[in-house]
């Protein structure tokens, strides 16, 4: 399909603006005034709607296809949740910043403050901030908080330990706030190596990041065990609540000890995906962070009414340029509202009761490396196919062609040829039985055909992309026309 | 009567499922997790249907303030946005898709971006551009980072005509690592650039700066860019997305970082969120970027087509090496963006900006005009400008709030020593009768 | 001319004491196709076992180290433009680094050609 850049007809207009009702002003100085005006394209408004309707075409969406993909939650985006956002569209972040302004923002201050408190109490935190802007954000706020405890206490610290098992993000977010990275190997049933953990925790450990039930969908018994180690070196307990989807209702961080979390509001709380953003990622802390949290805080007061707290002393100070990815969180407050706490509940019971079904019904034909009951996701091996030169990867092309997009893989990088598995709740038995004969299907072409792989995808608009050359090429920009 | 549940299956397939995983009900599917560790409480309200959730959410929105008439910035800006981008960018194809990891059933996303990554190279005269960040400035804290790792210095510049919010971002990201940040303050009335190259020196990574700047003067960063390369530097330019349809871009004044906010192009306010950053650069830095970069290849009948490239530079790869931690963007916002230069076209945005500037300057001229009021910026404006008052600004604002006109943003809250002064910013969605109604009122808190 | 390995998957030359430097086969066969080598800068002193270098493939990327101490006189300025020479000749014309090395006496810590071949076996 051609670029818009290659539809562009010089002189051709879309959207026309407003006649100015003002005189015109003197030109910019010379200096200052653009010589050449953007390059942007030329297109009648019907030109930009062909164009785009035709880009949306070649994505696989949830709204059109099952979308299992591993550790990113693809449930059903309810589309109540885009009309709630609108609502609050025309409201402008400033006006609270005003001297008195915040007597102007009531709705939108109270959407952010009780969508706060509703996550507190989901999660067993004391407090909660909505300013940082996805999870990966999120962790960084989070782990700057913890840089500003210990160095509130006089604590010398110097690193945070991670299971090899671990969200990229983990390690990445704690080396952006400065700290060295020890990584824990995963002991042979499926959990952090609890022996070799016990190794590497000293004085110096400034947290420990976590994600349970883990990347392997399983959730660690010895967790309060580790908490408990962790704070005997005054090392805080990190959560990452990329998976928190299991646990909804069932399990709060903050009663098993974990300091600080954070959570995909994306993920968990139902809002689209967009195709890589925007998402949302609250951070929730304990009482002794919350002087640490950063500005501007929304708080309530006594008379009911919400306002904005002057920078407090201990704050690390501002993450991002607001209060959050506002529309982001007006969905999630939204999702919370309806489902209220018995929905909310059913959530996570239906997302592990999926997943549970979808592994019983495939570990005959893959190889299923922690062979446990799961939580909200499984992991499988494609090891079995492999040895017919059938890969993991060939595996998700073969589903592609068949309308499904497929499940993460070659994640988590301690599963060989992982095959990385997340129905979610908003699956249907039916769906996720075609889905399993497909796999089935898959499992079987491998053992009698399996050079057919190498062709798939074939009904998509392109065949497999040559990433190589792009890597080594590197054009990330038109320069034709 | 029933809640909202998203939850499909029947009890009787529960019942079915249930027996295939050989659990003898959904509690024993949790036996993993021990009863010690149980949630002690979880006292969330009763749900409600979509209906009464719509019903109390525009209740909610209500206790807003309406229809107050913005002559606030602050770096989000009340535009105008064409139909077609909430119908566009609203198709489910789009939103309710993820990060394209499988590029064959992606192609409608890594394309679009693909072309957004060449609509900001093109509006700031840079080489390479990622596929988004978070909002300017995160974006400017990433850019930053950045020019820390390519010159392997660790002192930076700033200018105090920065906006405060993205200063404090950069001081945020930068407070425990091992980095000299000098923040130079404003002289309002003085723009040139001279303090700033002064403090340019062989140990300095990068000079920050914003143009237009916070007061919102529009500078010519020539002999600053100039002096910085010279030094071995780079410069780091904020750029407001609108102001390009008229304002010389960073990369014809000698930009090598260009970052910035891009709310201003299709996305509402929305109470701060979500819009898109962007960031751009020379094409030796492309390995430098953080975040995502679609690239263009061929597919094995030599078709064009699409990938997410120079994945190595990122965390899911590279961990605790990688360029930075980010992994979601704003997608859709960026796809926002570029439906909206799209529509408005090349001539388009140079039409809005000129509506922006030529409002500006009439509400400048108007404001200018009152007794006591003083414009200080020095140079030439956009579509801000900063004027001081024979009052208190904070007060003359908090009157005027009342008044359902939102005057423009005091300076006192970031820079003390101006509590008289206030930043006004007009767009193009203001008219000739908002601008004279807010000199009117103006004029007569200022003679009361 | 003896050549030595390490376990991290560098082979070192040696010839009048000059050492040349880069990733043996089975590590170029692991990367896949290689985009993207960092090499280090001339004139710049690495310890033994320290990052000398840095080497990318579509999806994955991994240091390079220092088999021996020593200062770096000379890089493979060809790899800039055509890193695949690696996947095509890892142990010759993809040499990233020739160096002086700083104490003959490292190479006992490494491997022979019979050990390091007898160790990929081992890793299976």
């Amino acid at each position: 399909m051609q670029l818009i850049y290659e539809k562009s007809v010089p002189g051709r207009r879309g959207v026309r603006l407003p006649a100015s009702d003002v005189p015109a002003a003197p030109e910019l100085p010379a200096a200052l005034r653009r010589q050449e005006p953007a390059a942007l394209p030329e297109a009648s408004e019907l030109d930009v709607v062909r164009h785009f309707t035709g880009l949306s075409r070649r994505n696989y969406s949830v709204d059109t296809n099952f979308y299992p993909l591993g550790s990113c939650t693809m449930k059903y985006n309810a589309k109540a949740l885009e009309e709630a956002a609108k609502l609050f569209a025309p409201y402008h972040p400033m006006v609270p910043l005003l001297p008195h302004g915040s007597s102007f923002s009531q709705g939108c201050l109270g959407l952010a403050y009780e969508l706060g408190a509703a996550l507190a109490e989901i999660t067993g935190m004391d407090e909660v901030t909505t300013q940082p802007l996805a999870g990966a954000h999120g962790e960084m706020t989070g782990i700057m908080l913890i840089a500003a405890y210990h160095e509130a206490k006089g604590n010398k610290k110097k690193y945070v330990v991670v299971p090899d098992s671990s969200h990229g993000t983990n390690p990445a977010s704690a080396a952006m706030v400065g700290y060295e990275i020890i990584t824990v190997p995963t002991a042979p049933y499926g959990d952090m190596n609890l022996d070799k953990f016990r190794e590497v925790m000293t004085d110096e450990v400034a947290a420990v990041m976590m994600t349970c039930p883990n990347t392997l969908g399983l959730f660690n018994p010895h967790i309060q065990e580790i908490c408990d180690i962790a704070h005997d070196h005054d090392a805080l307990m990190y959560y990452d609540g990329a998976n928190l989807n299991a646990i909804l209702g069932k399990v709060r961080p903050g009663d098993v000890g974990f300091d600080v979390i954070h959570l995909n509001l994306h993920k968990t709380f139902g809002t689209p995906h967009g195709g890589g953003g925007p998402g949302s990622g609250p951070v929730g802390v304990k009482k002794q962070l919350v002087p640490f949290l950063p500005s501007p805080r929304i708080v309530k007061y006594d008379d009911g009414c919400y306002g904005v707290d002057a920078p407090a002393h201990g704050s690390i100070g501002r993450t991002a340029g607001f209060f959050g990815n506002f529309g982001v969180m007006a969905k999630a407050f939204a999702y919370i509202t309806m489902l209220g706490r018995d929905g909310l509940i059913q959530v996570s019971e239906q997302a592990v009761l999926n997943a549970n079904y979808v592994m019983s019904k495939l570990k005959d034909v893959y190889d299923l490396p922690y062979d446990q009951t799961c939580m909200h996701e499984c992991v499988f091996s494609a090891a079995r196919q492999v040895k017919n030169e059938v890969h993991a990867i060939d595996i998700a092309k073969f589903l592609i062609d068949r309308g499904y997009h497929p499940p993460t893989v070659y994640f988590p990088l301690i599963v060989k040829e992982a095959i990385m598995i997340e129905p979610t709740e908003t699956e249907s038995k039916e769906t996720l039985d075609a889905f399993i004969a497909v796999m089935r299907e898959a499992a079987e072409l491998a053992g009698t055909d399996p050079a057919a792989f190498a062709e798939m995808p074939r009904t998509m608009p392109v065949t497999r992309l040559d990433e190589t050359k792009a890597a080594r090429e590197q054009n990330v920009c038109y320069f034709g026309c | 009567m029933s809640t909202a549940s998203y939850c499909p299956n029947t009890p009787e397939e529960v019942r079915e499922m249930l027996a295939a995983t050989g659990a003898s009900s959904i509690d024993d599917l949790f036996r993993p997790i021990p009863p010690g560790l149980r949630a002690r409480s979880f006292e969330l309200p009763a749900g409600m249907s979509e209906f009464e959730m719509l019903h109390r959410f525009e209740t909610l929105a209500g206790k807003n303030a309406q229809h107050l008439s913005h002559f606030v910035g602050g770096g989000y800006y009340d535009h105008l946005i064409p139909a077609v981008v909430d119908h566009l960018a609203g198709r489910a194809e789009f939103y309710t898709a993820y990060t394209p990891y499988q590029p064959e059933c992606s192609q409608g996303t890594l394309q679009a971006l693909f072309e957004y990554q060449t609509a900001i190279c093109r509006l700031t005269g840079m080489e390479v551009s990622n596929a988004s960040l978070y909002d300017g400035g995160t974006a400017l804290a990433e850019a930053a980072m950045m020019a820390l790792r390519i010159t392997g210095r660790n002192r930076l510049v700033i200018d105090g005509a920065v906006n405060p919010f993205h200063r404090e971002i950069v001081r945020t990201y930068l407070a425990n690592l091992d980095v000299e940040l000098v923040e130079i303050g404003p002289k309002l009335g003085m723009e040139d650039d001279l303090r700033l190259r002064a403090t340019i020196d062989d140990a300095t990574a990068a000079v920050l700066v914003q143009n237009p700047n916070f007061f919102g003067s529009v500078s010519d960063f020539r002999r600053l860019a100039a002096d910085a390369h010279a030094a071995g530097a780079l410069l780091v330019v904020s750029a407001y997305p609108v102001a390009l349809g008229i304002v010389e871009s960073p990369g014809a004044m000698g930009a090598d970082i260009v970052v910035g906010d891009g709310q201003s192009l299709g996305n509402p306010l929305s109470f701060g969120g979500p819009s898109f950053g962007f960031i751009a650069s020379r094409k030796e830095y492309i390995r430098n970027l953080p975040g995502r970069i679609i690239g263009e290849t061929v597919d094995k009948n030599g078709q064009r087509g699409f990938v997410l490239t120079l994945q190595a530079r990122e965390q899911h790869i590279k961990r605790h090496k990688a360029t930075s931690n980010i992994c979601s963007n704003q997608s859709l916002c960026a796809l926002r963006g570029l439906i909206f230069l799209s529509s408005l076209g090349k001539q388009g945005l140079v039409e809005l900006a000129r509506l922006n500037y030529d409002k500006a300057e009439y509400a400048k001229k108007t404001l200018g005009n009152l007794g006591g009021v003083e414009v200080m910026n020095g140079g030439a404006t956009f579509n801000e400008f900063t004027v001081c008052l024979p009052k208190i600004a904070e007060e003359v604002v908090t009157a005027l709030l009342r008044k359902g006109v939102a005057a423009g943003v005091p300076l006192s809250p970031y820079y003390p020593e101006m509590e008289r002064c206030m930043v006004v910013t007009v767009t193009e969605k203001r008219t000739k009768d908002e601008i004279d109604t807010l000199a009117r009122h103006l004029e007569g808190i200022l003679c009361s | 001319m003896e050549t030595y390995f390490t376990k991290e998957h560098e082979w070192v030359k040696v010839k009048d004491g000059v050492a040349s430097v880069g990733i043996t086969e089975y590590a170029a066969h692991q990367l896949g196709d290689v985009t993207f080598v960092e090499l280090p800068k001339v004139g710049k002193t690495v310890k033994q076992f320290e990052v000398l270098a840095a080497i990318e493939s579509v999806k994955a990327a991994s240091d390079i180290y220092a088999p021996v101490s020593g200062k770096v006189t000379q890089v493979n300025e060809a790899l800039d433009e055509r890193p695949e020479i690696v996947n095509e000749a890892a142990e010759d014309a993809g040499w990233m680094a020739i160096m002086d090395m700083a104490d003959p006496a490292e190479l006992q810590k490494l491997m022979t050609r019979e050990q390091y071949d007898e160790y990929v076996r081992s890793l299976g």
